[in-house]
């Protein structure tokens, strides 16, 4: 079984929320990665979502067009994350991991030849975030016989119809965007995430993540108690902008991951 | 073949392999209801009747196909005849889709418009039509083009615009086009982006030819009736390919008429010193919404581009562009900033006409290639050069 299904089994017998925590892989560099791959094992991260830097991130807030920046300048390529991916998987770290990453990357690489290699270096499943499901035949027939989840979102503007469609062709888990946006910290949580995530329920019982704009335990609490799991991108991505150590990142992390595992389903 | 060649793109959004809608999920829905607005709007009379009365009326077309007798004795090669779109209000082709676009946005009840822009004259071009129809504009700029094109910033703002400067990446056209996009993502319900060139995700590409395509349909009736003849060749200028799929495409079922594309060849054929899509370091990738070929390293990072003139200096070209150079209906050459500027003063020389440094590289072929081209040639003169002439001048240290 994939690694992203059998945690979000465990999850649901546990009756308890996942939290999904992402950063750019190669910011600053990849072995500060690999450290915080571990230590975000450690403090009880579920799943790993590790972006691969691109030089246009145009779903991207400025916090995380910062931290790609920053992985290209050390050099960082699709290669060397799949690499340190392995490195992982060797020293035996568990933690699901998924890609967050523009198509233009896999496109280069070779749709066929990255799903074989993402598997064969450990990794469980890719969010292209700029192929919808109309565009990705090919992706996802390459990603299912690879092993791989091909993870897709919805969006509030994502019409019924097109959930439903959506749904069809998701596995692992589904990533509901909270608001119209890029990327980045927000102040406040979307009023209109429950009734979004009922039409979801409606077409699905794939996991459904939330995210976009987490980024305190108060909040985290709040999403989880609408979806199976929670994604904190941008505030963790800024705790190693400012150049904590891979133990003190976890620190900040740690309080939103036990907010989300305690969070019980709203009545 | 040709009939095909007319009924591309598919519903998708697809030029055989090119094109598509590669975009964020949010952007998704508003694109495939710009798509279906669209398909009713050009079927619609009335919003042909209102486009065909602002681009007569405001925008000032046809526009005049001029046979440039002196540019033809000089050259002593084809008989040229320049399609004077520097001529239309805010100088430049640009204007022919801004038109078309806003009305699409008043249709759809959008009252707040986004564009990007790199050489100005898509920015000055959306600024203008906001502001005829009273509409809040934001325009998004790489600081590099700011600093080039500061004239046509400084037109905007006086139009009204908020023109805002894009600091990532290398500061140009490609940086503002994802600000616009981030822009849209967020705004996107109440926001219309009128993006200016024939890229992006469909229906962008097949919707702003349309648009640009009444360039064409006019030259081939003036044409007609000047020469009594078709001509042999078209040449035009490529940055996203707008002004030449808006000439070539009333002459895509012509056989015998060359079509001639000309990129931005910068300081040469070298990786990161042009913006020559068709030429080494040019392969297929998706960007900004399409597929197509793009200029990209070995890991499919987009690799920096460099021409002299803002409008050329691009990391990818339209789809449709891709699909007819598969389909060999258009041939693709570049040339270079040397090139460009030295038909720059050619041009302004021999005929009184200032070209945009974009259309130059439209002459500096026919310059280059003028023993090589016979009968009659038209070339787009897509804008006028007022907003280089500063930058020119410093090139080459003409102010004494």
């Amino acid at each position: 079984m994939n690694r992203i299904d059998a945690k979000f089994a465990a999850l649901r017998a546990a009756e308890r929320k996942g939290f999904i925590a992402y950063i750019c892989a190669g910011d600053p560099n990849l072995k500060m990665t690999i450290s915080l791959a571990r230590e975000f094992e450690r403090v009880g991260v579920d799943v790993l979502e590790l972006g691969i830097p691109f030089s246009d991130p145009l779903a991207d807030g400025v916090v995380n067009q910062l931290a790609a920046e920053r992985a290209l300048r050390s050099g960082t390529t699709l290669a060397g994350v799949l690499d340190a991916v392995a490195r992982l998987r060797r020293a035996g770290c568990r933690i699901p991991i998924v890609f967050y990453i523009y198509y233009n990357l896999i496109h280069r690489h070779g749709v066929g030849r990255f799903a074989r290699e993402a598997a064969a270096a450990g990794v469980d499943g890719a969010l292209a975030l700029d192929l919808p499901p109309e565009e990705a035949a090919a992706y996802e027939r390459a990603m299912k016989r690879a092993g791989l989840c091909p993870i897709y979102l919805i969006a509030p503007t994502t019409p019924e119809k097109r959930i439903a469609e959506i749904c069809r062709h998701a596995s692992g888990f589904i990533y509901y965007v909270s608001r119209e946006g890029v990327t980045g910290m927000q102040k406040t949580v979307s009023g209109s995430i429950a009734p979004r995530m009922a039409v979801i329920r409606r077409h699905t019982s794939i996991p459904v993540a939330v995210g976009f704009g987490v980024s305190d335990p108060e909040q985290a609490r709040n999403i989880a108690q609408h979806g199976d799991a929670v994604v904190v991108g941008s505030a963790i991505v800024n705790q190693i902008a400012k150049g904590r150590s891979a133990r003190a990142v976890s620190r900040f992390v740690a309080p939103m991951v036990k907010a989300v595992n305690d969070a019980r389903p709203r009545r | 073949m040709q009939k095909s060649i007319k009924t591309v793109p598919d519903n998708g959004g697809h030029f055989g392999p090119y094109g598509g809608m590669y975009v964020p999920e949010t952007l998704m829905e508003p694109l495939q209801e710009l798509a279906r607005e669209y398909e009713k709007a050009r079927r619609d009379k009335r919003f042909r009747q209102e486009l065909d009365y602002y681009l007569r009326e405001y925008v000032g077309r046809p526009t005049p196909l001029y046979f440039a007798e002196r540019m033809t004795d000089e050259l002593r090669g084809p008989k040229i005849y320049l399609k004077r779109e520097d001529l239309l209000h805010t100088g430049a082709h640009k204007i022919n889709n801004t038109v078309g676009q806003i009305l699409l946005a008043k249709r759809m009840n959008k009252r707040r418009i986004i564009a990007e822009t790199g050489a100005g004259q898509h920015g000055v071009a959306t600024a203008t039509v906001a502001a005829m129809f009273g509409m809040e504009c934001v325009v998004y700029m790489g600081a590099v083009d700011m600093q080039r094109q500061a004239l046509n910033v400084y037109r905007m703002r006086l139009l009204g615009a908020d023109v805002r400067s894009v600091t990532a990446g290398q500061q140009t056209l490609k940086e503002a086009i994802n600000e616009a996009m981030r822009d849209w993502v967020t705004n996107v319900r109440s926001t219309h982006y009128i993006l200016g060139s024939v890229l992006g995700a469909h229906p962008y590409p097949m919707m702003v030819r349309d648009f640009q395509s009444v360039i064409g349909l006019e030259a081939r009736t003036q044409i007609l009736k000047q020469e009594g003849r078709l001509p042999a060749a078209l040449v035009a200028c490529v940055g996203g390919g707008s002004n030449s799929i808006g000439l070539f495409h009333a002459f895509l079922g012509d056989k015998r008429v060359r079509m001639i594309g000309v990129e931005g060849g910068g300081r040469g054929i070298r990786p990161g010193d042009h913006a020559a899509r068709f030429q080494r370091g040019g392969s297929l990738g998706v960007l900004q919404g399409t597929r197509t070929f793009v200029l990209q390293d070995d890991d499919g990072q987009i690799m920096l581009t460099h021409s002299v003139s803002a409008g050329l200096d691009y990391a990818a070209v339209g789809p449709e562009h891709s699909y007819l150079r598969d389909q060999k209906r258009i041939e693709y050459t570049y040339a270079t900033d040397d090139e460009a500027l030295e038909a720059f003063q050619f041009c302004s020389r021999v005929e009184g006409i200032i070209p945009a440094l974009e259309s130059a590289h439209a002459v500096a072929h026919v310059m280059k290639n003028a023993r090589k081209l016979r009968g009659v040639v038209i070339v787009n003169l897509s804008g006028r050069g007022d907003k280089d002439v500063m930058q020119v001048a410093d090139i080459l240290k003409l102010e004494k």
